[in-house]
């Protein structure tokens, strides 16, 4: 059979219109046995996108296809023509995009997205095309195949969307398929499902796939291949196994180490049963947004009677996927969202639900970092104006004192001195976040809020971010509340953690976080969605994961949050009455009707399943 | 690694990279950005220093015949009275760039200020704000400037005034949807967590950002207040005799038509470089930055 | 179906408020402000009992939001008063000139929105070529130039120069086709000049705003053709933009209209408030600003709509 696909010394550049061309893909070469599935693997800027594109003769604006050949099926791609590109994409090769909540036309059904193509060429009737793609819709396990079509795509979910855009791509029966990052805007429990739907289509149809990825557990379950790319350039080609058990290059090994979950920060040493008043201390606290009524609680409610402490040197892990509430959390203890109902201890004295009433050390004391850097520091402002304000405004540094100290704490976050006078654009990813992390050292707090701050960053720049975090901790005993949708980065670094679902705090764990079953039924499925570094997880984890489909119940405001999607929910107990919170064994406290044994019984299958560390 | 606590960034590094980065920004304009530039420039000075050139006084008759051609004594002919064109150009420029200048600095400092208060201040500041500023964009600046020529009579303050409110609002909306975002912005967030003050916040984090675009749209009032106020002249409304600015020189010579006499036409002329002349200016100014923004 | 029906209705109230407030500047600006206009027509030498009478006569003594109120009665009843200049019913002399002017507008629409569009789409769709760049220069200097500059250098080519056509707008009764069209030509011209410009560097931006969208390049990824992706997936979400560009710019044509009507001498409702500013007519001049007013609101009222119902997030939720 050979070969589908071969690209040879590929090179792409982007030019602009003033300076010379940059390459950003360089050299490439590799190929693809029909039927396999290819991952292109690296970070942000390694080309893997702009490679992937052009295996249907595409370059983004700004870019252009420099040298090299791609054939597919023996045929030159570079060389045809606009008609027969046209014909050629959608038809040969097909694309699914990262986002498809942006990659679908807001204002058009989408059947009628999904069935365009095949209209076009004249390929089959309306019809019959739309059968098909009812047919793809079951396939790819969509709820209510036959009905979803008609709708827009604001009105189906995220993870239900991304599957629909592989029914779009796989309705004309392509010989090759390009999965773009497909996942990864998805939270990790919608990400299993639509890998597996994935999974099953291409393995069914025998597709030969490439897939683009940064996450090297998401690709492990989906491909036979691997190309590591760092910069537009081939770093290591081979087998899925032999990449992964015996990377040859550097690289692949660095990024292999940091993907693998590691004990980063040691323990904390300090006893969770200190006489001592926790630093943070949150009772009660009901807080959302928007309009309020007459008893002062906002019409969208997104937080709901959380209750939680954070110790003197401790790292409390806040767990939740999108929409979960995690992030409006850490802007409550900030100041920044007053709270409908509860209150807020520090050090045991309540604090100002707002920002007035608080005093200025204590706005000193709570430090917050957000998620995108690029966006955390003012771009009108040089990195010595951004740390010398803090210093300025709480400890009152001027002049010589102001500048040594922030040479001080540019050492502290290893920078060199000479950044402080670049602006925020000129940085790196990581070397912003750094700064975004030094303003908050500035203050010289106790507690510093972090908001997803490595999300947004390449996995080897978020690992040693993290590592600084773990050092900053030691040297300074500060305690942080660490928010995040990434549980193996919570695991790694946090002393306790509580698991946020729909606003509701379902489970807390104090000291070395879900290393021990059980666990409430939705950290179960999220721990057991985590993709594990190596193939056949995706087979295995199914096996015990089929969530039973049980009769749709009437979710009021007093039930379980997690009711709709509770794979182990008991009718009449459930559907009925709100849980009560339950300390299990294992010193974990959660939101559930289950019992300690319940779960344990419920659960033992999962048993079999590799100890996650 | 030193210990002694050097200044880490002195006046001088901060003032060359200044320099460079105009130089930068000359360089990344196209063309097209680059004649405009020079025509707004070649304006600028003209109203600044115009009258100054000017060969004769602007009311002085001065040519034997009525719309002459161009000619060695009057260089760019006579009017319909006898004046030298060039003259009364000199000092209608100033009459035109000053107001229109003026007007539009006017507009968008009230605007951006006002747009400033509204985003830091409560719901209901924002809201009766945002409200007048609606009903004062819904009457046509025409209209609104007929509307107080009526009332008051014109007169050069008046004129400055009309243009100055009727390019409010537009420069608040601007100001405000960008600052409103700016508030979104994390950086801010951090301002306000801190502890800073809305003085602080609004000047420090929040202004510095919307210069940039504020600028851009100065310069799109600058054009909208000068087409309004030579449009009043040209109607007899705007400024009045004796002095004119390059709507009232179109205006009174019109009877010049016929004949084609540089008297009218060079005064349009005169309008239509000036005002194409930013244009060009403003929109490349965007798409370089836009550009730029890309690398 | 719901939730369209209140947004539209939002819509409407916040349209019926602004203009209620517009209504309220117009009346403070002209009638309010100026001081006293029982002693202005009366002049200085006027006895006090004569002002005091005429003061009553005009309801002058009465306090400013009752004056108002009346006012405000008068223009909803269809009556905003006596014309001081010829002593004619505002209503009369309105209703004499309105329908030139909606003629003027109407035509001027006709030919500038399918044009502009055109010129519009045809430029985002062929961003960056030669035939881009030159009707970006061209539509950038349109927009610039004072509409009275366009009319003058009309009249000096088409009626002094060629003699095509009439310096003045004046339409015999009982007028053939091509008598009106020449009649019309040059207004119409000058009106669509600045507003076809203006149009089209808005469509144009419209455009590109949504070329830029990923849905864009997928519908190309997919095997669309770049010109039929354009007209089948761009063109639908930018309905809303576009429409509100065609508004605003019509509404443009209120205030180009009163130059255009009074170099041509066209017998419209814009040259008749230029009439009413020169001979201080203040019930008609307020009659006059508060159509034009109302002109602009439904405009951008009519724009609003056409955005909620073009959207099918905000019309089935």
């Amino acid at each position: 059979m050979g070969d589908l696909v071969q690209v040879s010394n590929l090179r792409v550049v982007a030019g602009n219109d003033a300076g010379k061309p940059v390459p950003i893909v360089k050299d490439v070469s590799f190929s693809i046995p029909r039927g396999e599935v290819l991952a292109l693997i690296g970070e942000s800027g390694s080309g893997k996108t702009t490679i992937a594109l052009t295996l249907m003769g595409y370059a983004r604006p700004g870019c252009r296809i420099a040298g090299g050949s791609v054939r597919i099926d023996g045929a030159e791609v570079l060389d045809l023509n606009r008609d027969e590109l046209t014909a050629l994409r959608g038809c040969k090769v097909a694309y699914v995009a990262q986002s498809a909540a942006a990659a679908f036309n807001p204002s058009k059904t989408i059947i009628d997205q999904v069935v365009e193509v095949v209209l076009i060429r004249g390929l089959m009737t309306r019809a019959v095309a739309e059968a098909k793609a009812i047919d793809l819709f079951r396939a790819l396990a969509l709820p209510d195949p036959e009905q979803i079509g008609g709708r827009y795509p604001h009105q189906v979910s995220g993870g239900q969307l991304q599957r629909m855009m592989a029914a779009m791509a796989l309705i004309t029966d392509p010989a090759l398929v390009i999965f773009d990052e497909p996942t990864t805007a998805l939270d990790v429990t919608t990400q299993i499902e639509v890998l597996r739907a994935f999974k099953k289509v291409v393995k069914d149809r025998g597709t030969t796939a490439v897939y683009v990825s940064h996450d090297l557990s998401v690709v492990s379950q989906m491909a036979t291949r691997i190309v590591v790319l760092r910069h537009g350039e081939v770093r290591e080609v081979g087998l899925m196994e032999q990449i992964l058990h015996a990377p040859e290059d550097a690289y692949t090994q660095a990024l292999m180490a940091a993907a693998r979950p590691a004990r980063r920060h040691a323990l904390s040493t300090v006893a969770v049963a200190n006489p001592a008043p926790p630093l943070l201390e949150i009772r009660g606290l009901t807080a959302g947004y928007g309009r309020r009524d007459s008893r002062g609680v906002p019409c969208n409610i997104v937080l709901k009677n959380i209750d939680l402490q954070i110790r003197q040197g401790r790292t409390l892990g806040v767990i939740g996927e999108s929409g979960s509430g995690k992030s409006t959390l850490a802007r409550v203890s900030a100041g920044l969202l007053p709270p409908a109902d509860g209150t807020v201890l520090f050090n045991g004295e309540p604090l100002a639900p707002g920002l007035t009433g608080r005093t200025r050390d204590q706005f000193r004391r709570i430090q917050i970092v957000f998620q995108n850097a690029d966006t955390a520091l003012n771009p009108s402002h040089s990195v010595a104006r951004i740390l010398g304000r803090p210093l300025e405004f709480y400890h009152g540094l001027r002049g010589a004192a102001r500048d040594r100290r922030i040479k001080q704490l540019l050492d502290l976050i290893r920078l060199p001195v000479n950044i402080a006078t670049r602006r925020a654009s000129e940085l790196s990813g990581g070397q912003k976040q750094r700064i975004n992390l030094a303003r908050a050292l500035a203050a010289e707090p106790d507690l510093i809020l972090c908001d997803e701050v490595t999300s947004a960053l390449d996995t080897v720049v978020g690992a040693a971010i993290l590592d600084l975090m773990g050092e900053l901790r030691r040297e300074l005993n500060v305690s942080y509340m660490f928010i995040s949708h990434d549980i193996s980065t919570v695991r790694s670094i946090c002393d306790d953690v509580v698991v946020l679902y729909a606003g509701q705090k379902v489970e807390s764990e104090n000291h070395r976080p879900f290393q021990a079953p059980p666990y409430h039924p939705y950290t179960d499925q999220l721990i057991s969605s985590v993709p594990e570094m190596r193939s056949g997880w995706l087979e295995e984890s199914g096996a015990v994961q089929t969530p039973p489909y049980v009769d749709p119940v009437n979710c009021g405001t007093d039930l379980c949050c997690f009711l709709v999607r509770c794979p182990v929910r008991i009718n009449g107990v459930c559907n009925v009455a709100m849980p009560p919170r339950v300390t299990l064994g294992n010193g974990n406290e959660i939101l559930c009707h289950h019992s300690d044994a319940d779960l344990r019984r419920l659960y033992s299958p999962s048993h079999m399943r590799t100890d996650l560390r | 690694m030193t210990q002694a606590a050097a200044p880490i960034a002195t006046d001088k590094a901060v003032a060359t990279s200044g320099l460079r980065r105009a130089g930068q920004f000359l360089m990344a304009l196209p063309l097209s950005g680059m004649i405009g530039l020079g025509i707004v420039v070649f304006w600028l000075l003209t109203a600044v220093f115009g009258p100054m050139l000017a060969p004769y006084a602007p009311g002085a008759i001065v040519a034997s015949d009525v719309f002459d051609p161009f000619s060695a004594r009057n260089l760019l002919g006579s009017d319909y009275l006898g004046r030298d064109v060039l003259s009364r150009l000199l000092h209608g420029a100033r009459y035109t760039v000053g107001l229109a200048f003026a007007a539009a600095l006017l507009a968008s400092i009230t605007g951006t200020g006002l747009a400033l208060t509204a985003a830091v201040s409560g719901r209901w500041i924002d809201e009766v704000m945002s409200r007048m500023m609606d009903a004062l964009i819904s009457i046509p600046s025409k209209i609104f400037a007929l509307v107080m020529v009526a009332a008051f009579g014109s007169s050069v303050p008046l004129l400055l005034l009309i243009a100055a409110i009727t390019y409010v609002p537009g420069a608040y909306r601007i100001a405000r949807s960008l600052a409103v975002n700016l508030n979104q912005m994390e950086y801010v967030q951090v301002a306000v967590a801190r502890g800073e003050g809305r003085v602080y916040i609004s000047c420090a984090e929040v202004l510095p950002n919307m210069i940039h675009p504020m600028l851009t749209d100065f310069g799109m009032r600058f054009v909208f207040a000068v087409l309004l106020l030579s449009g009043m002249s040209f109607l007899g409304l705007g400024v009045q005799p004796p002095d004119a600015d390059l709507g009232s020189l179109v205006r009174e010579n019109i009877s010049g038509l016929g004949e084609g006499a540089p008297a009218l036409i060079m005064p349009a002329i005169a309008i239509a470089t000036l005002t194409v002349g930013v244009n060009l200016f403003i929109d490349s100014l965007s798409r370089s930055r836009r550009t730029m923004g890309e690398v | 179906m719901k939730t369209t029906l209140v947004l539209i209705a939002r819509r409407l109230g916040t349209a019926v408020v602004t203009l209620l407030l517009v209504s309220v500047v117009v009346f403070t600006i002209s009638s309010l402000l100026p001081g006293d206009a029982a002693e202005e027509t009366l002049g200085r030498n006027a006895t006090p009992e004569a002002v005091a009478a005429l003061r009553t006569k005009l309801g002058l003594d009465q306090p400013a939001h009752l004056r108002y109120l009346h006012w405000l009665g008068g223009l909803l009843s269809g009556n905003p008063g006596q014309s001081m200049a010829n002593n004619l019913p505002v209503k009369d002399v309105i209703a004499s000139r309105l329908p030139k002017s909606l003629l003027l507008a109407g035509l001027t629409t006709i030919v500038s929105v399918p044009l502009a569009l055109l010129i519009g789409i045809l430029s985002a769709m062929y961003r960056g070529s030669m035939l881009d760049r030159v009707l970006s220069l061209v539509t950038l200097s349109m927009v610039a130039v004072p509409e009275f500059l366009v009319a003058t250098v009309a009249v000096l080519v088409f009626a002094v120069n060629l003699r095509w056509l009439p310096a003045l707008t004046i339409v015999p009764e009982n007028a053939t086709l091509g008598e009106f069209l020449s009649a019309y030509a040059m207004p119409v011209m000058t009106l669509c000049f600045v507003i076809v410009a203006q149009m089209a560097r808005m469509t144009r931006a419209a455009m590109i705003d949504q070329i830029g969208q990923p849905y864009v390049e997928m519908a190309i990824l997919k095997g669309v053709r770049p010109a039929r992706a354009v007209l089948t997936h761009v063109l639908p979400n930018a309905v809303g933009p576009i429409v509100n560009a065609v508004a605003l710019s019509l509404s443009y044509l209120l205030g180009g209209a009163i130059i255009v009507e009074t170099i041509f001498n066209y017998p419209g409702i814009a040259s008749l408030m230029v009439d009413a500013v020169t001979s201080r007519d203040m019930p008609l001049l307020q009659a006059c600003a508060m159509i034009f007013c109302l002109a602009y609101l439904l405009l951008v009222l009519v724009a609003d709509i056409c955005a909620i119902l073009g959207n099918p997030r905000l019309r089935n939720q």
